[in-house]
């Protein structure tokens, strides 16, 4: 059985200088009420590990425009004017890594690998400063694997083990990210007990979730 | 560019995709390909953040939260589609199975090497998926206009800006011609019932070589 927290006690242990992977793609499993709480608790120089940002000033746009944020680790910025702007003043550090490149990236550190070797960004910008190396007279870019302290993913279902469900396109990068940090806090709409969510419908397995948080219903 | 411009370009790319293929559409021209796309040939869209069988917008009140397509726009999942998670969403690219992708481009070169991402200086909203689906899918089709902004061509002898993918794009398709990437060179097959083959020459920055059938669309 996992600890059950609220969003404030959830991130009691979060410090100044935390690397986080947050889940979701835009707002689409993205866990909002811990990184509300994490915004109200004020800690700063924060690496933040995300796919993208919200459209909306909610999350980690938050973070950013409040300046707590010193580097954001991702594939997508274009969805808010913010980061290019804490970009340009020096507030924010980038790394792009491809969608695909970042969540295998991800995958890599959880599952233990020491990294992953893939074609994409060959011949590009991407290439600078990595080694190539040819496999079966195939060219691919290493990439080196990516870790966090923490991350915070969203279900919208869990038991008390915290085997949980993520409907449709809301299991986007959290599936990797679970494996690949070293506290994983789990939000979810629906608390059950042990029992009662399928075992066939588990998206995220209990053996990588931490803490659970209890969240309401978007809509 | 006109609405029957954009449409025209669509639906000249919805007539290569074959039966029970699966197809990735970037945002902008390639988004209109979906249009035309014709009903019982079991063509799925692939939808990069999680599923294949991408529909269309659903009805007011009817969205759901966890369904978004690449956009980030409220989506609905057809009959025959399926969910995952990224890492299998970009092993379904990466792993060469995903027949076609249809991309917007800021510059396509003779070599078929694309330039979609940034402007440096300009434009920096970042990578997403594009590397990825021009490096992994089977056939990349570029959907865009034939000219830039300024009127300049955006098919040249070598691309200036940043690459999203080296030697990777098969056909380019724009509102004035059909433009097949092979290793001789590119070939210009089909051209606009409006232009003439000598507009597209003008308005083209890379040396074409004129098919033999010259087809219309």
């Amino acid at each position: 059985m996992k600890p059950i927290r609220t969003p404030q006690q959830a991130v009691e242990n979060i410090k100044d200088g935390a690397s986080i992977m947050v889940g979701g793609f835009i707002s689409c499993g993205r866990p909002v009420p811990v990184l509300e709480a994490l915004f109200e608790k004020g800690v700063k120089n924060l690496t933040i590990i995300s796919n993208d940002t919200e459209k909306e000033e909610t999350g980690i746009i938050k973070l950013v425009r409040a300046g707590r944020v010193s580097k954001f680790i991702g594939s997508f910025i274009g969805m808010n004017r913010i980061m290019g702007e804490k970009m340009n003043s020096g507030e924010l550090k980038l790394e792009l890594s491809p969608q695909g490149t970042f969540v295998e990236r991800i995958r890599a550190a959880g599952a233990g690998l020491g990294g992953v070797l893939t074609p994409t960004g060959l011949g590009t910008a991407i290439e600078q400063g990595k080694e190539v190396m040819t496999i079966d007279g195939r060219r691919f870019l290493l990439e080196k694997p990516l870790r966090a302290d923490f991350a915070i993913v969203r279900a919208a279902k869990a038991d008390k083990y915290g085997n949980a469900f993520a409907p449709g396109s809301s299991k986007n990068f959290s599936v990797a990210m679970i494996m690949a940090a070293d506290c994983v806090i789990l939000e979810t709409e629906e608390l059950v007990e042990p029992g009662e969510l399928d075992p066939e419908k588990v998206t995220f397995p209990c053996v990588f979730v931490d803490i659970l948080v209890p969240v309401s219903k978007l809509r | 560019m006109e609405d029957d411009k954009r449409a025209r370009i669509a639906r000249r790319i919805a007539k290569e995709l074959p039966e029970n293929s699966i197809v990735n559409l970037g945002i902008g021209i390639p988004t209109l390909v979906t249009d035309y796309i014709p009903e019982g040939k079991g063509i799925l869209l692939h939808s990069e953040n999680g599923f294949l069988g991408l529909g269309p917008a659903p009805a007011p009140g009817k969205e759901d939260p966890t369904l978004v397509n690449a956009g980030g726009q409220p989506a609905t999942i057809l009959p025959g589609g399926c969910c995952f998670d990224s890492s299998m969403s970009f092993a379904i690219i990466r792993g060469k199975h995903l027949d076609f992708t249809i991309l917007g481009a800021l510059e396509v070169d003779e070599e078929g090497n694309l330039a979609n991402y940034t402007i440096p200086g300009k434009f920096v909203p970042g990578i997403g998926g594009a590397m990825d689906l021009s490096v992994g899918a089977k056939n990349v089709v570029i959907a865009m206009e034939h000219v830039n902004k300024n009127g300049g061509p955006k098919i040249v002898k070598k691309c200036s800006l940043p690459l999203t993918a080296a030697r990777e794009v098969n056909l380019i398709v724009t509102d004035m011609a059909f433009i097949r990437v092979t290793p001789g060179g590119l070939v210009l097959e089909e051209i606009t019932e409006d232009t003439t083959v000598e507009e597209v020459i003008k308005n083209t920055g890379a040396k074409l070589i004129i098919a033999e059938k010259l087809g219309r669309f």
